[in-house]
């Protein structure tokens, strides 16, 4: 047993421990993507936002879309682990790590978008300052900084006693180590108190996490726009991100299984059960959508039919289409049925969702300004180099970061699967409880 | 407490975008150019919609001149983060330039698309602009006031002269440029003022009246000079 361990240690180690040339190659292109990121910026904050496609009407564009975007993929990660581990769902040990790590690093890549997006972001202390409750724009501010700390806090305290192993097993940066393992030496009261506050977290982390979409969502609702003006928003949000959150931790499980050899851990199984999720969600999201249009559709109220329109035929049909097509068609083929090619399977499906809920959002955001009440000259808005690479540059950062957090620390939980295994007689214990009293007595 | 609104009488616009001309001049709203023209950045505060006229296309066009609304729950003020833009106690809904952190919810909220972002620095302070009315940074919002400092300069000359303020010394650049006299300005709490009578005839109409934002600019439908 304790030699299992100790292997299981040194794999889930050496990419800390050790780097490879692939590393210094993934860095070296996503710098350039920062980079191009970095330059679109110092533009726009010299000239002013007229270096963008945005105009009068269409005020808002690509930085909205990818605030709700990022915001969105946030939900993955603690969400999903807090509810997996709640449910007592085994197979979540190899997971739960991977998913609250996407939630921290891209809530801070989310919000930054709301500063990218400012015309002053000299001023933005004025939203302390001078903040008026009553602006949707000040409950997202409420709801992502309680999100951020909560997920912050959720991501650190299982990382405890992995950080306690790295302190005393790698010969690096032991001061670091040292001070964030906080003292920890695993004795049974330490590990009482640690998993009442994992548990603390994961309930608290839910609702939180749910009032964060749902608040984004108020961002467009509050207004009195057309197809923006509609009481499903919160709820078609929060399911949006969900779906979305699930299909990027796919994507990343995928990537760092082929990268670090993580085959071991992640097996065939763990991307079933993933795929079944999103399966579910992609039904879910579609029912959402499906309610929402065709509620707009039968009201057939002038200003929403001129919206709606513009989406099924009108200018913005690829997008609507395209998005119909990457976030229900194309994942729903691929994940009807998961017995062979599963890997392969859904990491096309979440590929396709990740493209899907960005077009999601951008199909939410820009065809309504696009078509004002009143007889205006009419823009059609296209994005300039600057919002591209400021979008290319945020998935760099987002990235790196995550590839930067991986050599750090852990990226599978070491001392959760340690306890899976030794958990699983109590695993068949509680099993054996669910079940009526007689089969009891046959096993 | 006065209630300052405004009368725009469509039967008498000809579209001859005098009151446009002459907010720009009062107001220091910035020329942004042809290229930014094209980019659909125009600043203008006052600004005549045209319409094709349904009944016969193509051979009557309608001319809606829209200044800000003066919403009296302006859906605008309300999303604001910071309270750079409010109803003042005049009614008039005011713009704080030096506190707007340029996030364009406000633009994105009024549904009459009167508000105007400084997409550039599109001007600074140069000899021959109104010294009544600040000149904007670039990355602000700004839109129609209703010439408030015209309103402020009535009050404190009223002081002077120790006398009562009175509100026909108060008139916006628009109303005053109208050759046609299609706008009239004034307090609509007095009932005996022309924009009160105005606004009590049978063709006083207010632009998407049912989102329910209490527009103080009121619109008398086209229907004598029609035929």
């Amino acid at each position: 047993m304790v030699e299992i361990d100790d292997l299981h240690e040194r794999t889930l180690l050496a990419p800390i421990a050790h780097t490879g040339r692939g590393f210094y190659w993934a860095v070296a292109g996503l710098s350039l993507l920062i980079l191009w990121g970095v330059l679109a910026y110092l533009v726009q904050f010299s000239e002013g936002l007229g270096v963008t496609g945005l105009h009068q009407p269409v005020s808002w564009g690509f930085y909205v879309t990818n605030f709700v975007f990022f915001i969105g993929i946030s939900h993955a990660g603690t969400l999903i682990s807090a509810i997996l581990r709640l449910s007592k769902a085994e197979w979540r040990r190899p997971i739960t790590r991977m998913a609250e790590v996407i939630t921290v690093m891209v809530l801070f890549i989310g919000a930054g978008q709301i500063l990218i997006d400012l015309g002053r972001p000299d001023r933005l202390m004025n939203v302390i300052r001078y903040g008026r409750y009553q602006s949707p724009l000040l409950w997202d501010a409420t709801s992502i900084s309680a999100y951020m700390t909560a997920s912050l806090t959720y991501l650190y305290l299982p990382m405890i006693p992995d950080i306690a192993i790295l302190r005393d097993r790698l010969g690096k940066r032991k001061l670091l180590y040292s001070v964030l393992a906080l003292g920890w030496t695993g004795t049974e009261h330490q590990q009482r108190v640690l998993n009442r506050a994992i548990a603390i977290m994961a309930v608290l982390v839910i609702p939180i996490a749910i009032s964060v979409h749902s608040v984004v969502s108020f961002v467009f609702s509050m207004t009195l726009q057309p197809m923006w003006h509609s009481t499903i928003f919160g709820p078609y949000f929060v399911v949006g991100a969900i779906f979305s959150g699930i299909a990027a931790l796919i994507v990343a499980m995928i990537l760092f299984r082929k990268a670090y050899g993580l085959q071991d851990y992640l097996k065939p199984i763990h991307f079933r059960y993933l795929g079944q999720l999103l399966l579910i969600m992609a039904l879910l999201w579609f029912y959402f959508t499906f309610a929402e249009y065709l509620t707009g559709y039968y009201g057939a109220e002038p200003e929403e039919m001129k919206v709606f329109w513009a989406k099924f035929t009108g200018p913005f049909w690829p997008f609507f289409w395209g998005m119909v097509l990457c976030n229900f068609i194309i994942p729903i083929s691929c994940l009807v049925s998961l017995s062979r090619h599963t890997i392969g399977k859904v990491l096309a499906a979440s590929l396709s969702v990740v493209v899907g809920m960005w077009l999601e959002r951008f199909i939410i955001v820009v065809p309504t300004l696009s078509f004002p009440r009143l007889p205006f000259p009419q823009g059609i808005y296209s994005p300039t180099w600057v919002e591209w690479g400021e979008t290319a540059g945020s998935f760099g950062i987002f990235a790196l970061f995550y590839l930067l957090f991986t050599k750090f620390f852990p990226i599978i939980s070491i001392w959760e699967i340690r306890e899976g295994r030794e958990g699983v007689k109590e695993v068949e214990e509680r099993l054996i409880s669910y079940l009526p009293g007689e089969i009891e007595e046959k096993t | 407490m006065a209630l300052w609104g405004m009368v725009i009488d469509l039967d008498r616009c000809t579209g001859c975008q005098a009151c446009v001309m002459a907010c720009k001049a009062e107001n220091n709203v910035p020329a942004v150019g042809a290229k930014e023209a094209k980019r659909g950045r125009i600043i203008s505060w006052m600004q005549v919609l045209t319409e094709t006229d349904e009944e016969h296309h193509g051979e009557k066009t309608r001319f809606i001149p829209r200044p800000c609304l003066q919403c009296d729950d302006p859906p605008c003020t309300k999303v604001c983060p910071v309270y750079a833009t409010y109803r003042n106690p005049d009614g008039i809904v005011a713009q704080i330039y030096a506190r707007c952190i340029g996030c364009r919810f406000c633009m994105a909220a009024c549904p009459y698309n009167a508000k105007y972002f400084n997409w550039h620095t599109y001007q600074t302070e140069k000899p021959g602009q109104n010294p009544d009315v600040s000149v904007r940074p670039k990355g602000v919002v700004e839109k129609c006031t209703f010439c408030h400092h015209r309103l402020q300069k009535a009050r404190e000359r009223a002081l002077a002269e120790k006398r009562d303020f009175d509100p026909n010394d108060y008139v916006t650049a628009c109303a005053q440029a109208c050759p046609a006299q299609a706008i009239v300005f004034g307090d609509l709490s007095d009932p005996t003022s022309a924009v009160s009578k105005l606004a009590a005839s049978p063709r006083a109409f207010k632009l998407l009246e049912e989102l329910g934002t209490k527009p103080k600019v009121i619109y008398l439908s086209e229907g004598e000079g029609r035929g």
